[in-house]
């Protein structure tokens, strides 16, 4: 078990059942894809973000929340019109960097939760609008305003979420 | 090395996981302007996630149709009785469309003109999107197991959405017209401006490539022009909202969707498409005495007391009050028949104004009333409302397909001709000449 920078006590790393692991991304990917048609605000949240996020942090595993980011991302973007990559790579970063963050910093109260969840949102959407912009020419604006209105909206998602996956949760 | 790689192991996984997927996109970019094929993660993915979606639209819709179609069914006798009126309204300014039509396809025709009509479309209902704002596109649950294909237009009753850009078995992506990459000829309504129809990174639509010195009013329509080779012309697109000065020497004209891009159910989709010449509808050899004897009001051979049939006893269309008032007109002072115009092959506005290829038959005629016939129970509002003009002497024969003017119908109030008119009197003044 890793020692913490922070409190110098050891923190729990978890693993997840193989059913959880597929089922949980699988349906972040599908309400992502289904909720933005009823609810048309809810375009302005990433779940499959979210469960990397979550994952990467529970497992605190480099590998693993690379490996993780890459999969999730790299199945949404099978579900846009865009080259398969876009949403790989931002959410490999970000899977890498949380499950870093992870190993070194407790990240399981509310607070931290809420502050990772906004710090990533936004590596993740600089990431993307990078590969977007300089690989696929895509033109897309970046507007300051939006995405922390959304990187909040999205932690405090997160914040509720993480709660309900917690459930899921098995020690290592 | 080796110890280089053992002490950065994580990092060097995470270079190279980025690495490789830098390289496919560098390779899927380079050949994204060749024939795409579509990758097997997407067929995969979308296999995994379609099928739910389908389950919970169908669910979702089954027990919205058991409520509105069993169960709450307030104010629905008031809706069919409103609904019926406007049938009656649309019938008869179907009419006057049907002959504007065949005027158009004669004028066409002579002009040699190549027109696209819808002849074809598959229902289909939304079953998901892309689930990314950067990605405006949505899943339909209609595939190439229904006939779909890439590039065909899908629309709804207000007008464009979008194209097919994937197609799956039972399952396809449709692009939408307010994603960045999307791109549809379009054209002014009234100015007749061409350009091009764009989306934006921020999910607007924007008319590019229109001159700067050209003047574009806002709430202006934009149809679509046909020239991009896959929405026929004349779809609805939507209506200018903003109009400003643009990069160079173009404006930039923001448009409003007609659709409500963000709340698509059903959607229909353009399957097939039929491009061929307007014809005009040929009249039947005619003699011109049949035809002068149409025109001109008529003696009867022998005196009726009751002749005046209405259009919708003789076309077996409804026709509501005028079918109760004919005993009382006068056979004399009913003008000469108007055989109603036949087209061959006349178009019909679907959806609002694209035209779909359909035999049409004129909707039945209203007759015109003589003096103390009760007015039928029609909307007489519309300047325009055609009518035809039966003749007093059923068995007069009429030829077939001979066009006639439009305009014909009298107003219930006008005064009418005399008894004693004479057998020869000229055409009423409304009449076009063919």
């Amino acid at each position: 078990m890793p020692i913490t920078y922070t409190s110098q006590e050891q923190v729990e790393v978890y693993r997840f059942s193989a059913p959880a692991a597929i089922l949980i991304p699988l349906a972040a990917l599908f309400l992502q894809a289904f909720l933005p048609l009823r609810l048309h605000f809810f375009s302005i949240f990433d779940l499959p973000l979210l469960v990397v996020i979550f994952f990467a942090v529970a497992r605190r595993s480099q590998v693993s929340g690379l490996l993780t980011g890459a999969v999730i991302g790299l199945l949404q973007d099978s579900l846009t019109h865009h080259p398969i990559g876009v949403y790989g790579i931002a959410k490999t970063v970000v899977g890498f960097g949380a499950s870093s963050l992870g190993v070194r910093l407790d990240v399981e109260n509310l607070g931290a939760r809420v502050l990772v969840t906004l710090f990533f949102y936004v590596v993740h959407e600089f990431v993307y609008f990078l590969v977007a912009r300089g690989l696929v020419g895509l033109t897309l604006e970046w507007s300051w305003g939006h995405e922390l209105g959304s990187a909040f909206a999205n932690a405090i998602l997160a914040a509720i979420i993480f709660t309900l996956l917690d459930r899921f949760k098995l020690r290592a | 090395m080796e110890n280089f790689l053992s002490r950065y192991r994580n990092v060097s996984i995470l270079v190279a996981v980025l690495f490789a997927q830098v390289l496919g996109l560098a390779v899927q970019v380079k050949r994204s302007t060749e024939n795409e094929s579509t990758r097997l993660i997407r067929v995969w993915t979308v296999s995994a996630v379609s099928p739910l979606e389908k389950a919970i639209v169908w669910f979702q819709s089954g027990t919205s149709n058991l409520w509105h179609g069993y169960v709450y069914l307030r104010g629905v006798r008031q809706e069919n009785r409103e609904l019926k009126d406007e049938i009656e309204k649309l019938r008869l300014e179907r009419v006057r469309l049907v002959d504007d039509a065949e005027q158009a396809r004669r004028l066409q025709a002579l002009l040699g003109f190549k027109e696209q009509y819808i002849s074809k479309t598959t229902a289909a209902q939304v079953i998901g999107s892309s689930g990314s704002e950067q990605s405006r596109s949505i899943y339909i649950d209609k595939g190439s197991n229904q006939g779909l294909d890439k590039d065909m237009p899908v629309i709804t009753a207000d007008g464009v959405i979008g194209r097919v850009l994937k197609v799956y078995p039972s399952v396809s992506q449709v692009l939408l017209i307010n994603d960045q990459t999307s791109g549809v000829g379009a054209i002014l309504e009234q100015s007749r401006l061409q350009g091009i129809l764009r989306g934006t990174p921020a999910g607007e639509v924007i008319l590019e490539k229109v001159m700067s010195d050209e003047t574009v009013q806002p709430g202006e329509k934009v149809l679509t022009s046909g020239g991009d080779q896959i929405f026929p012309k004349g779809l609805p697109i939507g209506t200018v909202s903003k109009v400003s000065a643009g990069p160079e020497v173009f404006l930039n004209i923001r448009v409003r969707p007609a659709t409500n891009l963000s709340k698509l159910e059903e959607v229909l989709v353009i399957t097939r498409k039929e491009e061929r010449t307007a014809t005009v509808a040929e009249p039947a050899p005619a003699r011109a005495v049949d035809i002068l004897s149409q025109r001109l009001p008529s003696v009867p051979d022998k005196p009726r007391e009751s002749a005046v049939t209405t259009a919708g006893k003789a076309t077996g269309a409804p026709n509501p009050g005028a079918g109760s008032a004919g005993s009382s007109a006068v056979t004399a002072s009913v003008p000469a028949p108007k055989t109603p115009p036949v087209a061959k092959s006349a178009t019909t506005s679907k959806p609002n104004g694209a035209q779909v290829a359909t035999d049409a038959v004129p909707a039945p005629n209203v007759a015109p009333l003589a003096k103390g016939v009760k007015k039928p129970a029609v909307d007489d509002s519309s300047p325009s409302t055609p009518a035809s003009v039966k003749p007093a002497m059923p068995q007069k024969p009429t030829p077939p397909a001979v066009k006639v003017s439009q305009q014909t119908t009298k107003p219930i109030d006008a005064p009418p001709k005399p008894e004693q008119q004479p057998a020869v009197t000229p055409a009423p003044p409304e009449d076009k000449p063919q």
